[in-house]
């Protein structure tokens, strides 16, 4: 387990105060002038060799999206956009950043801006999130009130503007060229990449998109220095975590812990164990609902990193651990995040659009065993259909989950769906008709 | 996607009051020169909030004329996003997550419970008109699981007994305390916690 003073994170549960006397305390803000008196070189050096990777699904190596920035600022300006529209089922890390570790994330606003020649960062927040709006708002203020924004920000002679701007609703907006879309006041659709965010972002002028954990933990890095970051977890998957383990467990629960602790660990110290007892697990989600889940045999031995989950075909995304025990109808669970995509999917590709639907409806047939035998190969090539076809990721992420439920499952669903379609029968019957609505 | 149903019955006017339009400068003077087009979804939540909770379309179209856009572009931006009421809603507004986390862990109970107490179908009005309740996706609080959301605040580690007893109250027009119903704190595990000890009985 990792030591208590090796956490990034010690106001997670909000035991010592927010404002900004308590974040000095907790070491925030001391020293913000010095790290940037070293120059955006040494800043983008040390968190390349720190390997942070980025923690809002993707993984992507933060130190070379930040060297991706033009290096001198042109006839644009460039902009730090903060994602904070965390709405990924399974994950609600970035709520408890934004209540308890405000003053984190604005330092590091603050460093990052710096380092990507930036005058203007915008906080992306989810609509729903108000009142951790509100705080985060307040420690803006304090910032300001201290000297620590604005005008020559922190005395380093870099001045610094932190907007808040909140969503409504969209889980696509999490994807970060339709977060931009949002900003600029238009529906949250994703724009084709190329050209990247980094030099064609908000309003047409180079962006840098991060997410809030990515950006908390930089101020801490470059105090602590990133050969203590590295030394935690393994290569090319170093440093420190928040988990959020939900579901069918006994103390559901965030957690800061190392890259690479193993999953039962996760579930066993920290959130009391699985309902019923760990045979009781049927699955887990490992990543949020877009990461394909993991039976109960991988979970026994996997190791929670980017790299190790994608060698179980699965993923680390978000680290919101899903835990599903035996109690529940695991297609039914499957059918319910199909919902979901089919309810987020923003209509603007055909294959996401109708086949989110159709996923959907097919797996709710079959958690009633009301679909035929033939269906359960035809779902997995509606997967196929979708995953790559779509112009951002939400292709993959509704198709992921489905493909790991057959994957893993698949035996269980052709048990629970196994009539013959009655179109072998009774030839009469038009081909494209849903099964289930004729009469048996 | 989701479909919004439009009200049919829409008010004749709409402007901002002398407070709300300090406010509505204000924002847009977060964004660049030009830029004004960014304040619409914040101007959006300023009508809502002036008008019951819910936006008419001549406050879009106000809307429009403020920020000097077409009219269009505010109107597909209210329907694409699903925190904007286009039709009236209660004065209480519940949300109850249903996903994947939140189900497994009981959310369809509270959607019964919220059939029963406050209407048959949801986004219609209770008896009494002031409570309305939608079922809507994950609202990012799955640890506190099954959870909703009354107006602006989480209410949390909920189960039958804490919900009816929460609509009881809201349905005689009182506001509940929000946060967790299990009297844990935040999101610390409820018991046998391992980590920041120190931190906790300093």
């Amino acid at each position: 387990m990792l030591r208590d003073e090796d956490r990034i994170f010690q106001n997670l549960y909000n035991d010592s105060g927010i404002d900004i006397e308590s974040s000095k305390k907790r070491g925030d803000w001391l020293n913000s002038k010095e790290i940037i008196s070293k120059g955006k070189d040494w800043i983008i050096n040390e968190i390349k060799s720190s390997e942070l990777r980025g923690r809002g699904g993707a993984g992507f190596p933060t130190g070379l999206k930040w060297s991706f920035a033009p290096k001198e600022v042109g006839s644009r300006p460039h902009y730090l956009v903060i994602n904070a529209d965390e709405s990924e089922p399974g994950t609600c890390k970035d709520r408890d950043l934004l209540r308890f570790e405000p003053h984190k994330l604005i330092e590091g606003c603050l460093i990052a801006s710096y380092a990507i020649s930036a005058h203007i960062c915008y906080i992306y927040i989810r609509g729903e999130y108000i009142n951790e709006g509100k705080i985060l708002q307040n420690a803006i203020n304090e910032a300001y009130e201290n000297k620590l924004l604005g005008k020559n920000a922190s005395d380093t002679g870099w001045d610094l503007d932190i907007y808040i701007h909140y969503g409504a609703g969209a889980y696509i907006c999490g994807e970060e060229t339709a977060l931009l879309e949002s900003i600029e006041g238009k529906k949250g659709q994703p724009r084709l990449k190329p050209p990247f965010p980094a030099l064609v972002g908000l309003y047409g002028c180079p962006t840098i998109v991060n997410n809030v954990e990515t950006i908390a933990v930089v101020p801490t890095i470059l105090k602590k220095g990133s050969k203590w970051f590295s030394s935690i977890g393994r290569p090319k998957n170093t440093g420190t975590k928040i988990f959020c383990i939900s579901g069918n467990v006994n103390n559901p629960c965030n957690v800061e812990e190392e890259m690479g602790i193993p999953l039962k660990e996760l579930i066993e110290k920290h959130a009391g164990g699985v309902v019923g007892g760990w045979d009781n697990l049927k699955a887990v989600i490992p990543g949020g609902s877009s990461m394909p889940l993991l039976p109960k045999k991988i979970c026994e031995t996997i190791k929670m990193d980017f790299d190790s989950l994608v060698e179980e075909k699965s993923g680390l995304g978000t680290a919101g651990i899903v835990v599903i025990n035996k109690d529940q109808d695991i297609i039914k669970c499957m059918a319910r995040i199909a919902k979901f995509y089919k309810h987020e999917s923003c209509g603007q590709c055909t294959p996401c659009r109708e086949g989110t639907g159709w996923m959907w409806r097919m797996l709710e047939r079959m958690s009633i065993g009301e679909a035929s035998r033939e269906e359960v190969e035809m779902l997995m090539d509606v997967t196929k259909q979708i995953e790559g076809h779509t112009i951002c990721a939400f292709g993959e992420g509704a198709a992921w989950p489905v493909q790991g439920l057959l994957r893993h499952f698949k035996k269980e669903i052709i048990k629970k769906n196994n009539f013959n379609p009655l179109i072998k029968t009774n030839k009469k019957i038009p081909y494209l008709v849903d099964q289930h609505l004729l009469e048996k | 996607m989701s479909i919004k149903k439009i009200s049919k019955e829409q008010p004749e006017k709409f402007e901002f009051n002398s407070k709300n339009l300090d406010l509505a400068k204000k924002i847009i003077d977060n964004y660049p020169e030009g830029k004004q087009q960014s304040a619409v979804m914040a101007l959006l939540y300023i009508a809502q909030s002036q008008n019951n909770n819910w936006i008419p379309l001549i406050a879009m179209k106000y809307i429009a004329k403020f920020l000097k856009i077409p009219y269009i572009q505010v109107y597909e931006v209210a329907t694409f996003y699903s925190m904007y009421n286009l039709s009236p809603v209660g004065k209480y507004f519940i949300q109850v997550c249903t996903t994947t986390p939140c189900m497994i862990r009981g959310a369809y109970n509270l959607v019964e419970i919220c059939k029963r107490k406050i209407s048959e179908k949801e986004k219609n009005l209770s008896e009494n008109k002031i409570c309305s309740w939608t079922e809507v996706e994950c609202l990012g609080a799955c640890i506190n699981a099954p959870m909703m959301q009354i107006n602006d605040d989480y209410y949390e580690d909920l189960n039958e007994e804490k919900t009816e007893k929460i609509i009881d109250k809201i349905l005689n027009g009182e506001t509940p305390k929000p946060g967790s119903y299990k009297g844990r704190k935040n999101s610390e595990p409820e018991n046998n916690r391992k980590t920041l000890l120190g931190v906790k009985n300093a």
